[in-house]
């Protein structure tokens, strides 16, 4: 059991498809359903699901790609810090390009900004002890999944007394954001493909409200294709049937109900929630995490002080309406023409996982 | 970004475990994980274990999903 190739079977993956035609076959209406985690995004158009699917069947990207829905101004301010000369940015490489109002980190760090890509925020603690003289602040943004990593290295900087470790927190938190989506007029979801490692880490009972409230099925996935075709399959079921709308969860061999409990407890421990701003979606209530103010000495925004730009949104970019499920790239009159991969304009342009990148990438424009 | 690779345990030293995928070994850190032992599969997001892999729901969900696959 390697956890990965077992989950890839053509041959099972052909024979659900099969199941999942018969069964919506006899649905009256289109079921829309939506991803909602960048990851599944990537997976799906990876896997040329989106294709394979009956015509009455219609996957929506939603907006689970934390580098796509972190505002401009986060990212003006991140540029902010990256101009100032006793500063190391330290960063997860989807930051690079992205474009804040005037710049991008890329460009600063053209113009000697020091800005280093992470793979993790340890590297950029240990960037720390080796250049005591300087303040590394780090861009912490993520969801569920990513907070508790960087709660669980501001606890070491803490222990080993490391002093010049900021994080910069930009932490979002994704059933808020599903909230906000539901109530929605404009958009009509009849399920949620939810994500695996959000879950891994916050359990399925966060999604309950979901189900139960706005009588939406919701069922947590694993990322390799036999897991989305099962979920897909899962989802279908439940419509078709008029189940009770519940959450279930097909990614059993990650995901606990409760969650992770060791990891929640640390990111209870060094965050609180508060409201936050989402591109494309505003201000969603208790959907973003700051660092709790007993320590308050590894915050960057209360050790780092910095003059920020006024922000300016790029108006012809659409990226927010797409991460609301309104529209979709193709609307976008800029996409494929004069944003692409290697000249961004937005960031969902930018990030691996936007959706105007799997797009590009994959060209699969059919539904 | 939310990303994470299953990768086996191949040595654990205090709060950090060897970890390697297709002949390529990294760190991780156990901090978020309880009992893990070398052997196990665990999922590595940013440097850290956030899981261990359930070896018995993993051969649930697939022995499921070749009864279904059966079933067409
Ligand atoms: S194609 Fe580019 S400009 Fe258009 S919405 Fe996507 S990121 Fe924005």
């Amino acid at each position: 059991m390697k956890y990965v190739d077992e989950y890839s079977d053509a041959e099972i993956v052909q024979k659900l498809l099969a199941k999942i035609h018969s069964t919506s076959q006899s649905h009256p209406k289109r079921i829309v359903l939506m991803e909602v985690c960048g990851t599944h995004t990537m997976a799906i158009f990876r896997s040329g699901l989106r294709r394979l699917l009956p015509s009455n069947i219609r996957l929506l990207s939603g907006p689970g790609c934390p580098v796509c829905v972190t505002p401009n101004h986060y990212l003006d301010k991140a540029i902010a810090y990256a101009r100032k000369d006793d500063v190391i940015i330290t960063t997860f490489g989807d930051m690079l390009r992205v474009p804040g109002s005037s710049s991008s980190l890329e460009k600063e760090k053209s113009c000697g900004g020091d800005v280093v890509v992470v793979y993790s925020p340890l590297e950029a603690l240990k960037i720390a002890q080796e250049n005591t003289g300087k303040k590394i602040v780090f861009l912490a943004i993520g969801f569920e999944t990513t907070a508790p990593t960087v709660a669980a290295t501001i606890k070491i900087a803490q222990e080993k007394n490391i002093q010049n470790f900021f994080a910069f927190s930009g932490h979002k938190l994704v059933p808020p954001a599903m909230q906000a989506l539901v109530g929605y007029k404009d958009l009509h979801i009849d399920g949620f493909i939810c994500p695996g490692h959000v879950s891994t880490i916050i359990g399925s009972k966060p999604y309950e409200f979901i189900s139960e409230q706005y009588n939406i099925p919701c069922v947590v996935t694993g990322f390799e294709p036999l897991d989305i075709v099962q979920a897909i399959f899962m989802l279908t079921q439940q419509i078709v049937n008029s189940e009770a709308p519940k959450v279930q969860i097909q990614y059993r061999r990650s995901v606990k109900e409760e969650g992770n409990l060791r990891a929640l407890d640390l990111m209870r421990e060094i965050f609180e929630v508060e409201e936050s701003n989402w591109r494309g979606l505003g201000n969603i209530p208790e959907s973003g995490l700051k660092i709790k103010e007993g320590f308050s000495a590894y915050d960057a925004e209360a050790n780092v002080p910095v003059q920020v730009e006024e922000t300016r949104e790029n108006e012809a970019c659409i990226c927010g309406a797409i991460l609301r499920g309104v529209n979709t790239p193709l609307d976008c009159p800029l996409f494929g023409r004069i944003c692409t991969p290697e000249s961004p304009v937005g960031p969902c342009m930018v990030s691996s996982e936007g959706t105007c990148a799997a797009y590009f990438k994959y060209g699969d424009y059919g539904k | 970004m939310c990303l994470a690779i299953p990768m086996k345990v191949i040595e654990i030293k205090n709060s950090e475990a060897v970890v390697e995928l297709g002949g390529v070994e990294r760190e991780a850190n156990l901090q978020l994980v309880e009992d893990v032992r070398v052997g196990d599969y665990i999922l590595i997001h940013a440097g850290f274990a956030i899981q261990k892999l359930d070896r018995e729901e993993a051969e649930k969900t697939l022995s499921y999903l070749r009864q279904m696959a059966e079933m067409v």
